[in-house]
């Protein structure tokens, strides 16, 4: 038996959202709702009680015919790294069940330690979190397509998007059964990423300058993540909250909608 | 004697009555404890036939991965299903009752065995054979116990409130444990993984993050 495990460079694992390319067709919704096992009701038209672990916005620059411009915006959780790890969840959780992982920058939900006091969901500025208000019923039948690989939740506990992590564990797997320690870029991606019609979505690893992520953003480590990319842009970015989903958009009114700001703020800076 | 000497006796007879009645009543309530209590929450259930590890460990070449292999994907096989028996079992081998329940029970009308599995954790569990058997290289034993050398099935313990196996809790009802394999709860799976140098790496806890070993 070995004595110690080598271990591995500190994984990043982050998304990209191109909203240019988006069509806002909830491919990505109906995917992870199925990959995770996500409860629904027969009813589902009232928003405040349904559970979305992915879900997509409608922004719209709030302009009259021709100038109106619309903008869907697909919501996972943004695995906040905030600063070392201290992302708004994690620190207020009293169960510790949720935790930031500093080997893959995912910040994990434990089902069975969470008693249900959604302080988290009221820290989350993302409203990425969700409680469960009854048992999940499926319909007849149902049971039997349930993911194996992610387990079902209990009323009165609290969930969100997990980044597909069983996905992750099953991929090490793999590369542990072919003695690897690492992951292939395409072997560890989102039930979303995958289902995404127009590619709209990417993920990888922020941390591996090879991977595309990587690449789309340029991630400034050193200022808490910050994109370089120009056309790139987080939400809430002012907040420090340090999220690792980014987003992309050639319009500078989207651009601006991912953070509230004062009426004519920034107009000064662009004089200079 | 005084009257006040005869008071102060016929105190201190009381106090040993009381002190009876404590240590009487202390141990009735461990014996409870210890012993009823384990008897009742668990149900004792029994293998639907009795299955030889040893036996077939000698017949076989890769040891225990002859039966419980790895797939491709990685994941781990666990227990066999029947297609990997009826290859010998077709018809019945030696003359042992076990083995004719299972080719005329299971094996002929093609029913998988329902065998109760006495490592099954909760489906919040994740577990990974390839990591620990693979890249760690250890041996099944330090989990499971010797069951490649034994000849029969023990009995299945059924815990009646929460529908698993003694072997996750442990034989011993205090949570003692002299062997790695005594148990299997959460804390076992953290003390090794210290042991052995796991990346502690959660943010919460300065351990091991919770999604190491949880989906």
């Amino acid at each position: 038996m070995k004595q110690s495990q080598g271990h591995n460079r500190p994984k990043k694992y982050g998304m990209v959202i191109d909203l240019d390319k988006c069509t806002g067709c909830g491919s990505c919704m109906v995917a992870c709702m199925a990959e995770n096992n996500v409860p629904f009701k027969k009813d589902e038209t009232n928003k405040r009680d349904s559970i979305t672990w992915m879900k997509v916005y409608k922004l719209t620059n709030g302009k009259p015919f021709p100038e109106n411009d619309v903008c869907y915006l697909p919501r996972p959780c943004m695995h906040c790294e905030g600063h070392h790890g201290h992302s708004p969840c994690v620190s207020v959780c009293p169960a510790t069940a949720t935790d930031y992982s500093t080997d893959t920058g995912i910040v994990s939900q434990i089902y069975t330690r969470c008693f249900g006091c959604r302080y988290c969901m009221a820290a989350c500025p993302y409203h990425a979190r969700y409680f469960n208000w009854w048992d999940p019923v499926w319909p007849a039948g149902m049971e039997q397509m349930l993911s194996p690989d992610v387990s079902v939740r209990m009323r009165g506990i609290v969930e969100k998007c997990s980044f597909c992590f069983h996905r992750y564990q099953r991929a090490m797997d793999k590369a542990h059964l072919e003695g690897r320690h690492e992951l292939a870029e395409d072997e560890y991606q989102t039930s979303c990423t995958q289902a995404c019609p127009s590619g709209a979505i990417t993920f990888g690893d922020l941390n591996n300058p090879e991977h595309k992520v990587h690449q789309m953003v340029k991630p400034d480590n050193a200022h808490g993540g910050r994109p370089q990319a120009p056309n790139a842009f987080r939400l809430l970015e002012r907040l420090g909250t340090n999220p690792k989903v980014y987003y992309l958009s050639t319009r500078e009114w989207v651009r601006k909608a991912g953070d509230n700001s004062i009426k004519g703020e920034g107009k000064a800076h662009a004089k200079h | 004697m005084s009257a006040l000497e005869e008071k102060s006796k016929a105190v201190s007879d009381g106090g040993g009555f009381a002190l009876l009645f404590f240590v009487v009543g202390l141990v009735a309530s461990l014996i409870v404890g210890w012993v009823v209590f384990p008897k009742i929450l668990y149900s004792q259930k029994r293998q639907p036939f009795d299955f030889n590890h040893k036996l077939h460990n000698e017949l076989v070449d890769e040891g225990c991965e002859s039966c419980h292999f790895f797939r491709e994907d990685g994941s781990y096989a666990g227990v066999p299903k029947l297609a990997q028996c009826v290859d010998c079992h077709e018809s019945v081998q030696g003359d042992t009752e076990d083995e004719a329940i299972f080719v005329n029970d299971y094996v002929t009308p093609g029913i998988e065995v329902p065998w109760l599995v006495y490592s099954k954790q909760p489906d919040c569990v994740f577990f990974s054979h390839a990591a620990h058997v693979k890249s760690a290289e250890m041996d099944c034993k330090t989990c499971h116990g010797d069951i490649g050398n034994s000849s029969t099935l023990k009995v299945y313990e059924e815990n009646r409130i929460t529908g698993y196996s003694r072997d996750i809790w442990g034989k011993n009802i205090a949570g003692f444990k002299k062997n790695t394999w005594d148990r299997m709860k959460m804390d076992d799976c953290s003390e090794c993984h210290v042991k052995l140098g796991v990346h502690q790496n959660s943010v919460q806890t300065g351990k091991g993050a919770c999604f190491v070993c949880h989906q």
